[in-house]
């Protein structure tokens, strides 16, 4: 049996998507009804740009060009709190603001100091304080501490389970795909044949409970247009997509859904102007395929650093520090930015070039995840973000009482 | 392991698996067959003849500037079609190919040196990319091959140097513009270094500083769309990269910050690295690597001197699926196995439904190389589906049986043979080998 021995052998160096994980110690209670969505954000989104701060005496200096102009000016930024404003492309999200269901938290940035994205990337979702340092994520860290019924709680939204969600939780996922569907029979003939595999198998067998779960929300019409699903205009169908599966009685509590698009270093205005609206009008479908499940939902949409205060040479900016960080969702206490704004004066800069760190980035997870999904902070300091104790979570709550 | 199990080898880890009768002729001398291929003289295949030179579609371009209804209409009668034309053509080069092996290798360099669609003004040159600055270099010296892809219109725009300008160089002081770091910190992150390379930010924009000027011939050079060294864009001054000083002035200063990048330890082990995790497994034995990385070292960058390295693996050689096929080549196998649709649509189809269309990588870095990265439980199904589709729509014209003999010839599991031999259908019979272990993996 040269194959099946194989395969075994294959199973040490192939550990890295542990689907088949054991489902933890949170299989008895009831499942958590509140929802909770992260979008990562990958590239670098500029939060200069997206949460401009008008108001500040050095911001349209140094930005020149590519400064968001005051509320009053035609064009300008849509005003937040008479210093903060919102670039106009995310009109669509104004009115989240005014509902208080929609927060930012400015001058985030991830524990390592790093400007290369694929690094930043792993910190931003291993939880960690270092890239690499850890093989799984912080969400499915946390979702091992959820309540669930055994069902799968936690959904990877598009082609992949992304880093942040990979672990030894089984969580389910969604992509769209024009395909007919796969006989029972023949799937169980496949999952003989993938028996001795330590990826097919475990992928196989979450594979059909989350083709299951989709049926029944989605239905069978599986025919949302399929393509380059890691490309930024696809974020609107992978989002009401997911909003869907959340609502659903039976389905999953927390997602994970992935934009791209935002490593603008030529020519932003347009292009990431385009972007915003394209993140904006994935929310707005979010929230509507949550229904009524919106108030009891926060949704974190975070990148993983932002980018230099000044413009480049060519109307872009380049990998920076610290940038901006989106919450929404209706049970959210909003309605404010969060963070000791550091200010845009040179002193003020990291290294002389980027916006200066006020807020970690886990500080501001953990808060989300102890007011929302009632993790207690000495279980997120041991076993989400090890490591983070001197990033505490915020004193004030962050969702409604 | 038998000399057939060999020659499944040869052809799945190196290559895109076997063409029906391919194995037997492969058994004969598996390595010599491999080897083989790395000839400088194979040609390019031949179904990329009739694509066009890069520069003649930038030239093209460049009459549209500054007309965005014709620059839309070029986009969509000229760029949009040739994209097409040149995915459906790659694809069937591959798997019609006698030397699929160096058709991998052109794929990882391509995937090591980015250049995304994804970005719409790289576009029109996604392709010509890969055909003029990575498969000439493909079994050629490393260092040239960088050289060839820094100084490709391609990579020129999709890293924006082409936008990157000397704050103190003529144009700069005139116009009031500068610097843009992007190609420099990736050709360091990405290309050479790796990012623990031991660069700091500092020497990231030193070299963006050495970078200006390198940028695209216009409409008054006698050949636009080339490649052009710009001196009214290129900073004056000495740069100091990685405790060396470059004041050479002009090209010559990127040119010996390449040289330096090329043979630089650190890029020894990032390609090593690279190149053991795309061929030998996700988390490839520490002894692989370093191998590779002697090779690079010894041979000063040779790549079809690396390329035999891989060869010369035993690990690849113990195992023979050790890693998951990505979606590019499930589907490249698959063409090969039962032959390739004539129609562009069904032939692209699998990259388009497994999310993978060639040159639209989401990033810089590319396609990733792991199989956590392309199987999630519901993508699972769709390969598992996909398979189902494609066997409904041509598994009349085959014995199932003969093939999954072909295919998987001496290291199908009786598990595997003995359900395709039982299955209720021939297409049943070939979905089943389609979606097996075997032939998923590589």
């Amino acid at each position: 049996m040269l194959t099946r021995r194989l395969l075994l052998q294959t199973a040490i160096g192939a550990g890295a998507l542990r689907v088949a994980g054991l489902p933890g110690l949170a299989l008895a209670a009831a499942p958590t009804e509140n929802r909770f969505v992260l979008v990562v954000l990958r590239g670098g989104m500029d939060g200069l740009f997206a949460v401009p701060p008008w108001n500040d005496p050095d911001y349209a200096g140094l930005r020149g060009s590519l400064a968001v102009a005051a509320p009053d000016i035609d064009g300008g930024a849509l005003d937040l709190d008479g210093f903060f404003g919102l670039h106009p492309a995310l009109k669509a999200l104004h009115p989240l603001w005014r509902r208080e269901e929609m927060a930012v938290a400015h001058a985030v940035a991830i524990a390592e100091r790093t400007r290369s994205h694929f690094d930043a990337q792993d910190v931003l979702e291993n939880g960690a304080t270092r890239a690499h340092e850890s093989a799984d994520g912080w969400l499915n860290r946390a979702l091992a501490l959820i309540p669930s019924d055994g069902r799968r709680i936690g959904l990877a939204v598009g082609p992949a389970v992304p880093a942040v969600m990979r672990g030894g939780t089984p969580v389910a996922s969604w992509a769209p795909a024009n395909l007919p569907a796969a006989g029972a029979e023949f799937l169980d003939r496949v999952a003989v044949l993938y028996g001795a595999d330590p990826v097919l198998g475990p992928a196989l067998a979450e594979g059909r409970r989350s083709e299951a779960m989709s049926k029944r929300t989605l239905g069978n019409a599986n025919d949302m247009a399929a393509g380059n699903l890691r490309a930024p205009n696809q974020f609107k169908t992978l989002a009401e997509a997911g909003g869907r599966l959340l609502a659903a009685r039976d389905g999953a509590r927390i997602a994970v859904v992935e934009m791209g698009g935002w490593d603008t270093h030529f020519a932003q205005a347009n292009r990431l102007s385009r972007n915003l609206e394209l993140f904006a009008e994935g929310i707005v479908a979010l929230k509507e395929a949550l229904g009524p499940a919106w108030p009891r939902t926060v949704v974190v949409a975070a990148t993983e650093f932002g980018r230099t205060v000044h413009a480049n040479g060519s109307g872009g900016t380049d990998h920076g520090t610290a940038g901006a960080t989106f919450l929404f969702g209706g049970a959210l206490a909003g309605r404010r930015v969060l963070g000791k704004w550091p200010g845009l004066g040179q002193a003020a800069l990291f290294e002389n070039r980027d916006l200066a760190p006020a807020i970690d980035m886990r500080a501001l997870f953990k808060t989300v995840l102890r007011d929302h999904l009632a993790i207690a902070p000495p279980a997120l300091d041991a076993t989400v973000f090890p490591g983070s104790a001197a990033a505490a979570p915020f004193a004030t709550r962050l969702t409604r009482a | 392991m038998s000399r057939d199990a060999h020659a499944f080898i040869a052809a799945s880890r190196f290559g895109y698996g076997a063409r029906p009768g391919e194995l037997a002729r492969i058994a004969r001398d598996p390595r010599g067959w491999l080897v083989d291929q790395l000839r400088p003289d194979v040609a390019p295949p031949r179904q990329l003849a009739s694509l066009p030179s890069g520069h003649s579609i930038i030239e093209e371009e460049l009459h549209f500037r500054g007309d965005p209804e014709a620059r839309k209409r070029f986009n969509r009668e000229r760029v949009a079609p040739l994209f097409r034309d040149e995915v459906a053509r790659r694809t069937r080069a591959a798997a019609e190919s006698d030397a699929p092996f160096r058709e991998r290798l052109v794929r990882f360099w391509s995937n090591h040196f980015t250049v995304s669609a994804l970005a719409n003004r790289s576009r029109p040159v996604v392709g010509a990319f890969e055909r003029e600055a990575i498969r000439p270099h493909v079994v050629g010296r490393f260092r040239d091959m960088l050289g060839a892809v820094v100084k490709h219109p391609a990579m020129l725009i999709y890293l924006d140097n082409v936008a990157s300008v000397g704050p103190n160089s003529p144009r700069g002081f005139r116009a009031g513009r500068g610097l843009n770091e992007n190609l420099a910190r990736e050709i360091m992150e990405l290309h050479t270094l790796g990012v623990d390379g031991g660069y700091s930010q500092a020497d990231v924009t030193e070299f963006a500083r050495i970078l200006t000027g390198w940028s695209i011939a216009d409409l008054k050079f006698a050949t636009p769309g080339v490649f052009a060294y710009r001196y009214d864009l290129h900073e004056p001054g000495p740069k100091r990269l990685l405790g060396r000083t470059y004041d050479q002035g002009g090209e010559d200063e990127g040119e010996a910050a390449l040289d330096m990048l090329a043979r630089h330890p650190a890029t020894a082990r990032h390609v090593a690295r690279k190149l053991a995790v795309h061929f030998v497994a996700d988390d490839p034995p520490a002894a692989a690597i370093e191998r590779l990385r002697r090779s690079f070292i010894d041979s000063d960058g040779d790549l079809g001197a690396i390329a035999r390295t891989l060869v010369d693996l035993p690990e690849i050689w113990r195992e023979p699926f050790a890693k998951v096929k990505s979606p590019d080549e499930l589907t490249v196998s698959t063409w090969r196995l039962i032959g390739s649709p004539e129609q562009p649509g069904p032939l692209l189809a699998p990259l388009r439904l497994l999310g993978q269309i060639p040159f639209t990588a989401p990033s810089p870095a590319g396609w990733p190389d792991t199989a956590a990265e392309w199987v999630a439980p519901e993508t699972m199904i769709h390969r598992i589906q996909l398979g189902d589709l494609i066997a409904r729509r041509t598994a009349r014209r085959f014995d199932p049986r003969t093939l999954a003999e072909d295919a998987l010839g001496p290291v199908a599991s009786e598990t595997t043979l003995r359900a395709i031999r039982q299955a209720p259908s021939a297409r049943e019979a070939l979905a089943l080998l389609l979606a097996s272990p075997e032939f998923q993996r590589r």
